[in-house]
């Protein structure tokens, strides 16, 4: 089972966190093109190892982090 | 009529590849199988090869809870998965293997007047879309699954239920190796082992895989790859809206009585239907986050039963044999994708998340008179990848028995 580290809370049970998504450069909508609007708003990179995530701890402090995570084995890394 | 189980013809294993076939489908599951199936029975294609990384049913194909059911909410939906249904009654004829199909209904539990309202609805869409789904009291229920406790553990009580009169189990890597046999038989070279490591280019469009025995030149690719699919998109620069999410099931060992239906719950997320053998099958929701790990875990396990036993109570009783998981590709509406991609020469059915294994003769059917005639058929139309795009979506969100 996967558990991941809260700057506030510790080492918790992935259980207790809601997943809010890889981290992904913000695009601006109006200069950026139509179809890296898309992009942002439906694709995603769905990376078979290393990946850089948000995570929010809705069981706990009620904060948002930022987690690195290996996806092939589900663990955190630091 | 069933057939023998000792039926199925043997399948040819060439040493190796040739080097160019008409059309390379990529992944030896359920979906690609039956679509090389229909490539040689129905439009007379026989130089195609399936390329299959592991051996053949070692991915969801061979991991999934084999429920075959057209309940969907959405129009698109219901007349697709209610042609695989339908086209599920007769592959035995079909394939000539028996794949222990057994019409039971499924019961899907409402315990909340919004689960009632949202059943209620089913069940007018699958009536004017020609899918069987009816409103019953929890009293009916209680027919139709004596074993049901009504009251929920006192957590869940049972409001009603939407029973889909259709629902049916089958076996799934009987299915899948009767489609491969059918299309070895004439002429379809299937290969184990054989990684697909990239794509060959030919200008602007796709010409062929690449793997480690060398490159391989095809005339169309498809990609019938279940859990990693947005790797291989990405070599045709192709992006997926999908996300792999680990899910898990396990059977418990065999239960003397018989469980007259499949019994799902909209609310707890969980199903359970009972195997051949007389175990039952459990699974339920995917893991949150997303993940290529197979490791099955105890915390989801025991959430699984906590759920089910709520509702069933006589599962208490029994033990977990076995465990598993598969990795799931879900896409952003939580309905497929299938057709073509924008990128000459290659074609995908994916995001088969976890409602993959009804649709294998209807999807492969599909791809196949794509491939063949270069026209998609009116059925999966509502399934292009370019959707998302044009914000078309085919949000069904609610039917796909998970979140």
């Amino acid at each position: 089972m996967l558990w991941l580290t809260c700057p506030n809370c510790g080492r918790r049970p992935v259980e207790e966190f809601v997943f809010g998504g890889e981290v992904r450069a913000e695009s601006d909508p109006i200069l950026e093109p139509d179809e890296q609007d898309i992009d942002l708003v439906w694709m995603f990179d769905n990376p078979d190892g290393l990946t850089t995530e948000r995570w929010f701890h809705v069981a706990g402090c009620g904060r948002w982090t930022t987690i690195r995570r290996d996806t092939s084995i589900d663990v955190e890394v630091s | 009529m069933s057939v023998p189980v000792d039926s199925l013809p043997p399948i040819r294993w060439p040493d190796r590849p040739r080097s160019s076939y008409d059309v390379v489908i990529v992944g030896g599951g359920g979906h690609g199988l039956s679509t090389a199936y229909y490539l040689a029975t129905r439009h007379q294609l026989t130089n195609v090869a399936v390329l299959e990384a592991d051996y053949i049913v070692s991915g969801n194909t061979g991991r999934n809870t084999t429920i075959i059911r057209a309940n969907y909410g959405l129009p698109e939906a219901i007349r697709f998965y209610q042609h695989s249904l339908e086209m599920y009654r007769d592959l035995e004829q079909e394939i000539g293997a028996a794949i222990l199909h057994q019409t039971r209904g499924i019961v899907w539990t409402a315990h909340t007047e919004t689960a009632m309202r949202t059943e209620r609805a089913r069940c007018l869409v699958n009536t004017a879309c020609g899918a069987r789904t009816v409103m019953i009291s929890p009293a009916e229920l209680k027919d139709v699954v004596p074993q049901i406790d009504l009251a929920g553990g006192g957590r869940y009580p049972v409001l009603g239920a939407s029973h889909h009169l259709d629902g049916a189990t089958a076996r799934h890597d009987r299915v899948a190796w009767g489609y491969a046999a059918g299309a070895s038989q004439r002429g379809v070279d299937i290969l184990q082992h054989t990684p697909v490591t990239g794509l060959v280019h030919a200008g602007d469009r796709v010409a062929g895989v690449q793997t480690p025995g060398g490159p391989i030149a095809a005339g169309v690719v498809l990609s019938a790859v279940g859990g990693r699919v947005t790797a291989l998109a990405a070599h045709a620069g192709v992006r997926l809206p999908i996300r792999t999410h680990p899910l898990h099931a396990f059977v418990t060992n065999n239960y003397a009585q018989e469980l007259g239906s499949i019994v799902a719950s909209t609310e707890l997320v969980c199903y359970v239907s009972q195997t051949e053998r007389g175990q039952m099958l459990i699974g339920a929701e995917f893991d949150a986050q997303p993940s290529y790990s197979r490791q099955s875990s105890f915390s989801a396990l025991r959430a699984y039963a906590y759920k089910m036993t709520k509702l069933l109570p006589f599962l208490r009783e029994l033990r977990i044999l076995r465990s598993w998981a598969g990795i799931c590709d879900i896409s952003t509406d939580f309905s497929p994708i299938m057709g073509e991609t924008g990128v000459d020469g290659f074609l995908v059915t994916t995001g088969w998340g976890t409602w993959g294994f009804k649709a294998i003769p209807a999807g492969g059917e599909a791809m196949a008179e794509l491939i063949a005639t270069g026209r998609a058929p009116a059925l999966i139309e509502p399934f292009r990848l370019d959707r998302f795009a044009r914000d078309h979506l085919v949000a069904d969100h609610g039917s796909a028995g998970t979140r």
